[in-house]
């Protein structure tokens, strides 16, 4: 077991341990400050590259976004902040979570060696709660009482409803009308959980109208409310945040490839909606130069087809949601409604980090369209005996495009960044089957 | 000296307060909104704000977000919003026009462009909600060369160290966000807003217009009176609003309603 535990985020039971498992994290964190590193982004005002990123959003919202970068930082510095987090990853969200080898689906395509990082293994089902429960911590530190979020898919309103029922928390999901009706079962387990699900009938009535809602929500309860973001977007810090809460992921690849390898992998491939799960895993890797980080976008009906979510091959730059980055819009900067067959990569925009290492050529992104994201659910269902996430299967799907192509010796992993049965009625109905 | 800079000076020498409706291009459609426009100096406006719509207004209210989507349905893009100045101009060469919208349509527009075009139109001011002092620098220079006053958001979330950095960044008039909270919402009280304004005052020689949260003829004389001038928006907004058949088109009463509200609170600003 210990063998298995990465560096970051790890508790023991006994408090050494602990102790020495916050310098560990302390000594990752100097040294990934390092010059010339890809990893040192973004600014300190949030812009990473040439201008992405940032903050914009309205002043009333300003002040608060500068306390949580100060308190963020605060945290950041305190080993008792790590120490507690790692407390709650091992023992609540069940980290670390295992690296797979997928033999039957390796031997299938016939070329890379293929692993799964099995992050649809933590509690609640999916990568969501790395972040959430980072950011709760935070939230509590800092006093705030209430918490607001945004949901597409309903992965991160569940994580979000989770951990305020963990702390006795009160609890306000923002989603779109379309989302609530697409995702009934996650729906039910936020109100289980305690929390007020409210319905956004503005625009489509998906991901980016729940993020305008949670906003608004926000700008009117400043004095006792966190706005939990689920995901690598919005007003710095929270790109910047999220993907150090979710880099929990790639630091344990890191090790456990080293345990069953010996070496680095040669690629990781992760789907992207906003990217907080590619993020994650991309994050450590971005110095190794060796490995080649495919993010794979929501394609929808074709790349071409008008009905996509792939918002860094389709989109331009622009400003949405507190952050420049690549946006799906019309020629007069307004954003067109995003479409994926999953809900949670049902999104116009991506976050800046993903635009800025598009930019910088570090990273390749990709499509996959509905009907090869549904092919490949099958696929690792029959083959591994995992049920993904539809977004996680997007990564699946390029995994097995490209797979064969690769020699036996060429290590490849995919993110399952979530399990699938929320998805199980979706595609029912596209397989023509009636529950 | 800027329209802006001559309109509030030529209320201090009248001793009242400037009354600054606001209207959405293209609400709900260009020839309606171009009158409305047109009519508005002669019903009692000092300055106006037209709404430049934006697919997703994330601080406005529900008022705004409706009135933004029937512009965009029949057509708002910037160069529509640039014709109905032209053409307002051709009238009223001394009431000041503010243009107010989110960041992304003028990036979309290129930023040089839309300055030298918003000024050539006869655009005074810019209100951009979603671009703080931190992140205005590429707008600096080219609205200044145009002549455009960038006018900044005060919230009552704005603390004093701040205030000073916004206020650095600040031309025309300030606008004082009276509420924490989204347009069209909730309302301060006129204690709230004095102690606002002696913030302000210490640190500003601006004039100060308070915004969000007046719709009442009496908000609005008092609010101009401790500021001023008043924003009306979202009251106005919705009264249009109730005037709409159920295709969302404008009927016979659509501008009377709109312009009794505005001498309503004309005459209040002014009594």
């Amino acid at each position: 077991m210990d063998a298995f535990v990465a560096p970051c985020y790890t508790a023991r039971p006994d408090n050494s341990a602990r102790e020495r498992s916050a310098a560990e994290t302390a000594t990752i964190m100097t040294d990934g400050a390092r010059a010339n590193s890809l990893r040192n982004g973004p600014d300190a005002s949030g812009h990473f590259g040439d201008g992405l990123g940032g903050r914009f959003v309205a002043e009333t919202l300003m002040p608060l976004i500068l306390e949580l970068d100060a308190a963020y930082k605060t945290a950041q510095a305190d080993p008792a902040f790590h120490k507690e987090l790692a407390f709650y990853l091992k023992d609540y969200v069940g980290r670390p979570s295992p690296l797979w080898f997928a033999k039957r689906l390796t031997d299938q395509l016939g070329g890379a060696k293929i692993y799964m990082k099995r992050e649809e293994l933590n509690h609640t089902g999916s990568h969501k709660l790395n972040n959430v429960m980072g950011q709760i911590l935070l939230a509590r530190r800092m006093g705030r009482t209430r918490i607001v979020a945004e949901t597409g898919a309903g992965q991160h309103g569940v994580a979000t409803a989770t951990v305020c029922a963990l702390f006795g928390m009160q609890c306000v999901i923002y989603m779109g009308a379309t989302d609530v009706e697409r995702q009934a079962p996650n729906v039910f387990r936020m109100k289980l959980l305690g929390a007020e699900v409210v319905p956004v009938t503005s625009g489509a009535g998906t991901l980016k109208d729940a993020m305008n809602e949670a906003m608004r929500d926000w700008v009117a309860n400043v004095h006792d409310t966190y706005f939990l973001v689920g995901t690598v977007a919005g007003p710095h810090p929270y790109p910047a945040m999220v993907r150090d809460f979710q880099s929990v992921i790639g630091d344990e690849v890191k090790v456990q490839m080293e345990e069953a390898e010996g070496r680095l992998p040669d690629v990781i491939v992760a789907a992207i909606g906003g990217g907080s799960n590619a993020m994650g895993i991309f994050h450590p890797f971005l110095d190794d130069l060796s490995v080649r980080l495919i993010g794979v976008e929501a394609a929808g009906h074709g790349l071409d087809s008008g009905k996509t979510a792939a918002s860094i091959e389709r989109g331009t730059r622009g400003v949405l949601h507190g952050n420049r980055t690549y946006l799906l819009q019309d020629e007069n900067g307004q954003i067109i409604e995003a479409h994926s067959i999953s809900a949670g990569l049902d999104y116009p925009g991506v976050g800046p980090e993903h635009s800025w290492l598009h930019e910088i050529g570090r990273a390749e992104y990709v499509g996959i369209t509905d009907d090869e994201a549904l092919d490949a659910f099958q696929t690792c269902t029959r083959t591994e005996g995992i049920i993904p996430a539809l977004e996680s299967a997007h990564a699946v799907a390029h995994a097995t495009k490209i797979a064969p192509t690769l020699s036996p010796e060429t290590l490849l992993v995919i993110n399952i960044s979530g399990r699938g049965d929320k998805d199980i009625f979706t595609v029912a109905e596209h397989l023509g089957v009636k529950l | 000296m800027s329209r802006i800079a001559r309109r509030f000076a030529a209320l201090k020498q009248e001793g009242r307060g400037a009354l600054i409706p606001y209207l959405e291009a293209c609400d709900p459609d260009f020839q309606t909104s171009l009158d409305l426009l047109k009519a508005m100096p002669e019903a009692g406006a000092d300055l106006i704000e037209i709404g430049m719509p934006f697919s997703d207004p994330s601080a406005d209210g529900p008022i705004i977000q409706l009135a933004a989507r029937r512009g965009l349905k029949a057509g708002a893009t910037l160069p529509r919003l640039f014709e109905m100045v032209k053409s307002f101009r051709e009238q009223d060469n001394d009431t000041p026009i503010i243009l107010m919208g989110y960041l992304n349509p003028i990036e979309a527009y290129g930023i040089d462009r839309f300055c030298v075009d918003a000024s050539a139109a006869g655009i005074d001011g810019l209100i951009i909600v979603d671009m703080p002092p931190e992140e205005a620098g590429p707008m600096q220079g080219p609205a200044k060369a145009a002549g455009l006053d960038i006018i900044r958001l005060i919230a009552p979330t704005t603390d004093d160290n701040r205030l000073k950095l916004v206020l650095n960044h600040a031309s025309g008039f300030v606008y004082y966000v009276s509420i924490t909270g989204i347009t069209g919402t909730r309302s301060a009280s006129d204690e709230d807003l004095r102690a606002a304004l002696v913030r302000l005052r210490a640190v500003t020689d601006l004039p100060v217009a308070i915004g969000f949260g007046i719709r009442t003829p009496e908000q609005a004389a008092s609010a101009s009176r401790i500021a001023e001038g008043a924003v009306v928006a979202s009251a106005l907004l919705a009264t249009l609003a109730k005037t709409l058949d159920a295709a969302d088109q404008a009927t016979p009463s659509t501008l009377p309603s709109v312009l009794t509200q505005l001498r309503e609170l004309a005459a209040a600003v002014r009594s």
